[in-house]
């Protein structure tokens, strides 16, 4: 039987891994944005999950939401990328280090 | 009276604030009228002064001038306290001075500075003034402070001279280790009294001698002692007594007429003056007493042999004030105040005359100062021979002289003193002022022979001009004679046996007057005078000159001789037992290191370097190693993000 | 005129002169005829506030240890904020000193400032106004406010026409008395949360614990210490000192460092007098530090204005130990004579190393050298100068008959009846004092002369002879006659050591 905690397992998973995705890539920006986009979809497995779980559709609802909220991030975030693409040439992660102190 | 008083004070001061500061406009002529009208003026009146004192039946007189300042119930005044004492110092020093104005004339004749040394010479008798006619302590260290500050000025007189700026520098910084002394003496007696009064300090004399000062912690030291001792120290600065004598010496880098007047005759016997002043203090402390006595009677004999090795000549008289000021200051400790005085008074007047011949002769010699370049002056210099023939006589106590007079009552007074039988103090400071009388002739007559007898050193071009100096400077010279003659004989009974001084000198009641002693065996100056060559002082003085003139004149190859075979210590008594190395390296430089060590070490490194740059730096340090973490890679923040967010989480869910 | 304004003009004149100077500008070129009329305002400005200051002289009543002259309005009333000025005792003669001082300093500056003169004298001139301000200031915000402005006017004055290392000099100085200020600033909102006001009266009144008392004196000392300066936070004097043009250094010297020993006398005593008592020893000692050790720093100074920033903090030195003697006097007086002490040395101090800095900006607007090496023989072609200099040195030395007596004196009186060693160790000055002082006089003014630049001076002009007359007249006038400086002072500080005496702890 695939009870609570196997969601809540894959869902770790998926987290971590988009972690993973952010902290140890240093290629691509494309790389990290989808990351973001994955950790988001943990987190929505999680409200399915739950919503499951405990009955409540309110948690489904709000994936929609997020979904939405997500697709439009998406967007803008590829929209920064173009433009810092066309400033730097490049999109590599370890060349985009103008905050250093 | 009170306007005299102000007239005597301010006339001096006057004539100073004009030449001084409108010497252009006034010209020389104008500088020396004006200072010498001022001088004059005081001069006449502090002759009245004292007539009024001793002949017309004025009593002392205590009066406040103006409030200098009124604060937490002590009362800071300027005033004038007029009695026989100060009245006598007036005369003196105004006397001296105005004799020093004319012949400054001549003296400074070509100087530049010609307008500036009058305003300094009548600025000078004005802080004398207000010095001995003080009648309170602020007053005192203000005139006390003031003649310094002239002498200072003086001594640099011819400031682009090196080794006169550093006598003047010297000389002002030695006198400033007295006046710290002074100052806490002063302080002291605030401290006890609340007040600066000489009349109501001296009405709580017992008062204090009752106290006691924990100057040491644990230790309780007599107050009055302490306060003594330490206005003594002010007074050892001002007299140039041992160890603090060393800047007298350099101080004749001065112009002579300054040496005359400030380091011969007055300025340097304000310390005689003060004690005198404080006998009511003194009195009371026998411990003070011993410390004057003995530093005294080291003063008296020590510099004395020092004048043997001089070759200048008015170093060779610089160092026979010194022996003579020792002299004075054991009267002080013999609780003889009036023959202090007495010898003060004196010792004024031949030894401004000695002074003023030297100047004379160095004028002659155009400006040679080495007495082993004259020689057979005599013939060319008459009336500077005689009047100096009169001052070295004076000097040495020849009877019927003036120094005789004070002198040898000097050494009578100390001989019966209330030290007798008391021990160590009693032989050092008789058998000091007893060998004294020897080397001060020894070195007197040395000096009287070198200069005015024997061959003629000079250079010819020196000796075509050699010729009496014109009547300004002999003037005062035959003035000064005078009196270097015949006023011990006039005025000894009077000043030592009269009870001259009457309340301004007091003695002890518990100790037998050793000069009311002295007195009930008094038969006259005559008496005294036939009784001389019966007596160890006069032999001893004979001596002395009989000895200069063997050695110097008739066999001068001895000198030549000991000083090879004895150069040990001829070069002790050269460097004069090494005190002028003690001062300069010793505490100047000492002081300079420690300066040194505590600026660049103390502020520069510690306080500067490591707690204020280095609270800079460490904050930079720190900024430095934060500043890693600012990587500027999303991923560092991101992850860092998490690892927050985790240890926040875990914290919330497992420890609370 | 309204007497009752007295202060509020004393203090917005200069500051709103000092603005309409600044708007107005030198049009960018300083030997425009702009230039010239711009200095003549501003020494108008200076003129007239000191001839209005008179004004507090003669209305000032002595015999009172009240405030004089006050004025109460609200200020920002939802903090309880007063715009509280008043003057007593303590503080009038400081506001004299500085109306006095900063005509001198704007004379002083006539021709020698040669880039942007009319902004350079704005400055000095809203310095003056906010220095009025601190001293008149009965409200610790307000109090606060005008002693952080004061900084503002300062900081520009070295940091624009400083010499070579102003930068250093300048950021030193501002992190040095901001950081103490900051600590004094919490102690008053510390104290308006016990009392509910800002009024310093309410703070004096208001019974403070010992713990309390402690960390308050603590945040004063700070502010107060920096500002005096004393041991061992002093050495931002001497850089700053020495990168600040002539008229910085006058007014730094004669008026800011001022500030610090009348907090002590204004905050510390009286708010805290326990805390006083505890840390009296330590203030003491201090003093007694800043007096030795410093003397024996200055001795080695190769810079002249080092020199004399050296002997500033060592004759402050006297000022704070004046003020710290009364617990260790025993008897009935002598705490009085310590405080007035302090502060007549304040005062002369203000007129001698006013003086001295100015000298020394005499001998570098014309060899553009502070270095005592490169000087000597200066009598020799600058007599007159060398006269002023000579005199102010003895001043320094604290030569009887001069206004630096008369402080030393008191003090060293004060502190022998508190303990011999106090006095022992602080107549040192008579020594040490004398020895920077005419050391540096013998190598710099005596002497023959040294070397060509020396034998082209020429001597003072007009101008300099007059702010230098000026000065040397009233260092004799206070040094013979102190009387009206010490009368002044006499009621308002017999108040406050029996005010000091009296236990507070609640």
């Amino acid at each position: 039987m695939i009870g609570l905690q196997h969601y809540l397992t894959l869902s770790a998973m998926l987290f971590v891994l988009s972690i993973i995705g952010i902290v140890i890539n240093r290629r691509n920006l494309i790389l990290i944005l989808m990351c973001i986009e994955l950790m988001l979809l943990a987190v929505n497995f999680n409200f399915i999950a739950f919503s499951r779980y405990l009955g409540d559709e309110l948690g489904q609802v709000f994936v929609f939401f997020i979904l939405t909220v997500a697709a439009a991030e998406a967007a803008i975030g590829l929209a920064i990328l173009v433009v810092l693409f066309r400033n730097k040439r490049s999109i590599n992660v370890q060349e985009l280090n103008e905050m250093k102190g | 009276m009170y306007n005299y008083y102000l007239t005597i004070v301010l006339a001096p001061l006057i004539a100073a604030i004009v030449t001084g500061l409108f010497g252009k406009q006034v010209g020389r002529a104008g500088a020396h009228g004006l200072t010498i009208l001022g001088v004059g003026l005081s001069c006449a009146l502090s002759f009245v002064v004292l007539y009024q004192m001793v002949w017309g039946g004025a009593s002392p007189e205590n009066i406040s001038v103006y409030t200098w300042a009124v604060t937490d119930g002590l009362r800071m005044e300027v005033g004038f306290l007029v009695d026989r004492l100060s009245a006598l110092m007036m005369c003196v020093v105004t006397f001296v001075s105005l004799m020093v104005h004319i012949y400054t004339i001549g003296y400074m004749h070509d100087d530049p500075g010609y307008q500036r040394f009058f305003s300094y010479i009548s600025l000078f008798t004005f802080s004398m003034l207000m010095l001995v006619m003080s009648n309170n302590f602020l007053q005192l260290f203000f005139g006390w402070e003031a003649v310094g500050l002239v002498s200072y000025l003086l001594i640099g007189f011819w400031y682009k001279k090196e080794t006169a700026i550093f006598a003047n520098l010297k000389a002002f910084l030695v006198n400033r280790v007295g006046d710290f002394g002074f100052i806490l003496g002063i302080a002291g007696v605030v401290m006890l009294t609340n007040s600066l009064d000489y009349a109501t300090v001296f009405g709580q004399a017992d008062y204090i001698a009752g106290e006691t000062l924990e100057v040491i912690p644990g230790t309780a030291w007599n107050a009055m002692t302490v306060i003594c001792i330490l206005l003594f120290i002010g007074a050892m600065g001002k007299s140039a007594q041992a160890p603090l004598h060393v800047w007298l010496p350099d101080s004749m880098e001065g112009p002579t007429p300054i040496s005359a007047l400030i380091h011969a005759a007055t300025m340097v016997t304000a310390g005689i003056f003060m004690v005198a002043r404080m006998s009511p203090l003194y009195e009371l402390t026998t411990t003070a007493l011993s410390v004057v006595i003995v530093i005294g009677a080291i003063t008296a004999f020590f510099m004395g042999l020092l004048g043997i090795v001089q070759n200048d000549i008015k170093r060779v008289v610089a160092y026979s004030t010194l022996s003579q000021l020792g002299y004075m200051t054991v009267a002080l400790g013999a609780s003889a105040y009036s023959a202090a005085i007495f010898h003060l008074m004196t010792h004024a007047f031949f030894k401004a005359l000695l002074f003023l011949a030297a100047g004379s002769v160095i004028i002659a010699m155009h400006h040679e100062q080495d007495i082993r370049k004259m020689g057979g002056l005599k013939k060319y210099m008459p009336i500077t021979y005689w009047t100096a023939l009169i001052g070295s006589l004076a000097l040495i106590g020849f009877p019927g002289s003036a120094g005789f007079f004070s002198k040898d009552l000097l050494i009578e007074a100390v001989a019966d003193s209330h030290w007798k039988g008391q021990g160590a103090v009693y032989w050092i400071a008789y058998l000091s002022v007893l060998l004294g009388v020897f080397v001060t002739a020894l070195y007197s007559f040395r000096m009287f022979f070198l200069v005015f007898h024997g061959e003629e050193r000079m250079d010819a071009e020196t000796k075509s001009h050699l010729h009496e100096t014109p009547l300004v400077v002999t003037g005062p010279l035959i003035l000064l004679a005078i009196p270097s003659a015949v006023i011990g004989w006039i005025t000894v009974e009077a000043i030592l046996f009269g009870g001259f001084f009457g309340d301004a000198i007091v003695t002890s009641a518990a100790r037998p007057d050793v000069l009311q002693e002295l007195g009930s065996h008094w038969h006259g100056s005559l008496a005294l005078l036939l009784h001389a060559p019966m007596t160890p002082v006069f032999w001893l003085a004979a001596a002395g000159v009989g000895a200069a003139w063997y050695l110097w004149l008739k066999r001068p190859d001895i000198p030549e001789a000991m000083h090879k075979k004895f150069s040990g210590l001829y070069n002790l008594l050269d460097r004069k037992y090494y005190f002028d190395d003690l001062w300069i390296k010793g505490f100047a430089g000492g002081g300079r290191s420690l300066g040194n060590l505590l600026w660049q070490k103390g502020d520069q490194t510690v306080i500067d370097g490591w707690l204020v740059n280095g609270t800079a730096n460490t904050v930079g340090r720190l900024a430095g190693i934060v500043r890693q973490i600012q990587t500027g890679y999303l991923y560092t923040y991101a992850f860092a993000m998490i690892i927050g967010l985790t240890a926040l989480l875990s914290w919330l869910v497992w420890f609370r | 005129m309204e007497l009752s304004n007295l202060l509020s003009i004393l203090i917005w004149t200069p500051i709103v002169g000092g603005f309409v100077i600044l708007a107005l500008g030198d049009g960018g070129d300083a030997e425009s005829s702009r230039a010239g009329l711009m200095r003549q305002a501003s020494l108008a400005v200076s003129v007239v506030t000191f001839l209005i200051s008179i004004l507090l002289y003669t209305g000032f009543d002595t015999t009172t240890a009240s405030m004089q002259f006050v004025e109460r309005v609200p200020w920002i009333e939802t903090l309880n904020v007063y715009y509280y000025l008043g003057v007593d005792g303590i503080s009038a003669p400081l506001i004299l000193l500085t109306t006095f001082i900063t005509p001198l300093v704007v004379i002083a500056g006539w021709n020698t400032i040669k880039i942007r003169p009319a902004q350079y004298f704005a400055a000095f001139l809203i310095l003056e106004g906010l220095m009025v301000g601190v001293f008149s200031a009965l409200d610790g915000i307000l109090f606060y406010v005008f002693w952080e402005a004061m900084l503002v006017p300062m900081f520009l004055i070295i940091g624009v026409w400083g010499g070579a290392r102003r930068i250093y000099a300048t950021v030193k100085f501002f992190l040095y008395t901001f950081l103490g200020s900051v600590l004094m600033l919490v102690a008053f909102i510390y104290l308006y949360r016990v009392t509910g006001t800002y009024d310093l009266f309410a703070f004096m009144e208001a019974p403070i614990s010992m713990t309390a008392q402690k960390l308050i004196f603590i945040g004063f000392l700070l502010a107060f210490a920096v500002k005096v300066p004393m041991w061992p936070v002093h050495t931002w004097l001497p850089d700053a000192h020495v990168e600040a043009p002539t008229g910085g250094s006058v007014i730094l010297a004669a008026i800011m460092l001022k500030m610090g020993g009348y907090g002590f006398v204004r905050l510390s005593l009286p708010i805290v007098p326990d805390a006083s008592e505890y840390f009296a020893g330590l203030m003491i000692a201090l003093s007694l530090i800043a007096v030795v050790y410093i003397g024996f720093v200055a001795l080695m100074q190769k810079d002249m204005k080092k020199l004399i920033a050296y002997s500033s903090i060592a004759h402050m030195g006297f000022v704070t130990l004046g003020f710290f003697l009364n617990w260790h006097i025993g008897g009935d007086s002598g705490a009085v004579l310590g405080i007035s002490g302090g502060m007549v040395q304040m005062v002369s101090h203000g007129l001698i190393s006013g003086a001295m800095f100015l000298c020394v900006g005499v001998l570098y607007d014309r060899m553009h050298s502070r270095m005592i090496a490169d000087y000597g023989g200066v009598a020799n072609t600058m007599p007159m100068f060398a006269a002023f200099m000579v005199l102010f040195a003895m001043a320094n030395a604290g030569l009887p008959g001069t206004s630096g007596f008369v402080g030393e004196f008191m003090v060293i009186i004060a502190s022998f009846k508190a303990n011999f060693w106090f006095a022992f160790l602080a107549a040192t000055t008579l020594v040490l004092g004398a020895a920077y002082t005419l050391w540096m006089i013998k190598r710099v003014v005596y002497g023959d002369i040294a070397n060509d630049k020396v034998a082209a001076l020429k001597d003072l002009n007009s101008r300099e002879f007059v702010v230098l007359s000026i000065l040397a007249i009233s260092v004799l006038l206070v040094g013979l006659w102190p009387a009206p400086l010490v009368d002044m002072m006499n009621v308002t500080i017999e108040n406050l050591v029996s005010q000091i005496s009296q236990p507070k702890v609640g």
